[in-house]
């Protein structure tokens, strides 16, 4: 293949007409704090994995909403329960027992 | 019978005595098609077109590119104006879709911040001694081909018809985001219903494909992709225009903008080479072709004289099907009458 320094871009539309929420829904019935996420990022900013990986956990929470799991399992490995997140919440979300909640479901694919 | 919204929406085009204005880049890329739309102009319909040697750049893609301020722009602009009053001319012609959208919208801003005007004579003034008058009419060159399109259907040898099925030629017509959809008004059939070409594929024979993504950018923009790094969106732009017209297998595409015809035409080889992909069936990809050379090609000129042979995806199999004759022989020989080096061949897309 010819090379020309440039490849072609990738579609970044997300198609999540064809997947079922009723994973979410679930996650909601457990964790229904998870509502009030407005997506400001506070957890990301404050996560102590984050720090040394790329673990953030707002996309976490995207791509849950988006029915991507099988990426998802591999992210959510990295958090250390530590719990700092679900300090600094302004919308007091219990991210921690948001993070286990997902992997409970997860478990069940 | 369906009703055919693009007659609400007309616009002026004036009737002779043009002053015609040359794009940067077509004469490098398409470098017959201008010179077929004088000829077209003068010896087919008689008209009057001013083709001025002092003329320059509008500064298009430097202004679209942020690299020229508008004041610059409109002062280049305004040069540009004071050669066609210099020449006795009122109507403008500029060859490009991009000087079209700039022309259309520094005239737009005059009218709505006459202090921009004076400021723009006062510089030209100082800087050149020149004056100018603003243009009572301008249209870009597709629109006066489309508004004598059945004048020339008259005069033409040929049809866009398949000489070995009898049915008409399947086409994709693209229209360059500058010609309406920064100012709708000034389009024919406005920037949702326009019809400057699809008017002329149906005049002459052809059938227009209505396809998903017809109204799609072709990807070229500008500041979009002359970082090198940044042009894969604009490729995947241009391929989404093909995966979607690939189903209706057109024939050809038809195009009015320099850059729509540059990269709709060259970024076959591109994605050919790098993913081994063509969008005809057979492998050539589909030949681009400007308004001027389809006139020209459908008129009966050589189609070597029309620069066919300098496009990426060669229009033989396309003569083939109308039934235009061709010198395979000359299809590279220069002015001169000596044979040219043939281009190397690219590795997947035929040619």
């Amino acid at each position: 293949m010819k090379s020309f320094g440039f490849s072609i871009a990738k579609p970044r539309s997300l198609e999540i007409d064809g997947e079922s929420l009723e994973r979410l829904h679930r996650l909601e019935e457990k964790e229904p704090s998870f509502k009030r996420c407005f997506n400001c990022g506070g957890c990301t900013a404050t996560c102590s994995a984050g720090q040394f990986t790329d673990f953030n956990i707002r996309r976490v929470h995207n791509l849950y909403r988006w029915g991507r799991y099988q990426e998802l399992g591999e992210e959510l490995r990295k958090c250390m329960l530590c719990g700092k997140c679900t300090l600094v919440c302004p919308r007091g979300v219990n991210l921690r027992h948001l993070i286990v909640s997902m992997r409970e479901l997860l478990n069940e694919l | 019978m369906s009703k055919r919204y693009w007659n609400q929406y007309q616009k002026e085009i004036a009737d002779d005595r043009y002053f015609y204005e040359r794009s940067c880049i077509r004469q490098s890329f398409f470098p017959g098609s201008e010179a077929a739309f004088l000829k077209i102009l003068r010896e087919e319909l008689g008209k009057d077109i001013h083709d001025d040697v002092n003329q320059h750049t509008c500064t298009g893609i430097g202004y679209h590119s942020d690299v020229v301020p508008f004041e610059t722009t409109m002062t280049v602009v305004a040069r540009l104006f004071s050669l066609m009053t210099q020449a006795g001319y009122e109507n403008y012609v500029p060859s490009c879709v991009t000087s079209f959208g700039v022309f259309t919208e520094i005239v737009e801003t005059w009218k709505e911040q006459p202090a921009l005007l004076e400021k723009t004579r006062k510089l030209l003034k100082e800087t050149t001694g020149r004056e100018f008058n603003i243009p009572k009419n301008i249209v870009h060159p597709s629109d006066i081909i489309y508004k004598f399109r059945f004048e020339l259907r008259d005069r033409m040898k040929y049809r866009l018809v398949n000489r070995y099925t009898g049915k008409p030629l399947k086409v994709v017509e693209h229209i360059g985001c500058h010609y309406a959809k920064i100012f709708p008004k000034h389009g024919v059939g406005n920037a949702e219903f326009p019809y400057v070409l699809a008017g002329m594929i149906e005049a002459w024979g052809g059938e227009v494909i209505d396809y998903p993504e017809r109204r799609h950018c072709c990807g070229f923009g500008f500041r979009q992709y002359l970082v090198q790094q940044n042009r894969g969106y604009s490729l995947a732009n241009t391929q989404k225009k093909f995966e979607s017209m690939q189903p209706y297998e057109p024939d050809f595409i038809l195009t009015n903008c320099p850059g729509c015809s540059m990269f709709m035409d060259k970024w076959q080889y591109v994605i050919a080479e790098m993913e081994n992909k063509t969008y005809d069936k057979d492998g050539y990809g589909i030949p681009v072709l400007t308004y001027e050379e389809l006139a020209g090609l459908l008129l009966g000129y050589d189609p070597w004289t029309l620069g066919l042979q300098l496009h990426q995806v060669q229009s033989e199999r396309l003569m083939d099907k109308i039934g235009i004759p061709y010198n395979k022989n000359e299809k590279f020989k220069g002015v001169s009458g000596k044979l040219l080096p043939y281009p190397e061949k690219p590795e997947h897309l035929k040619v």
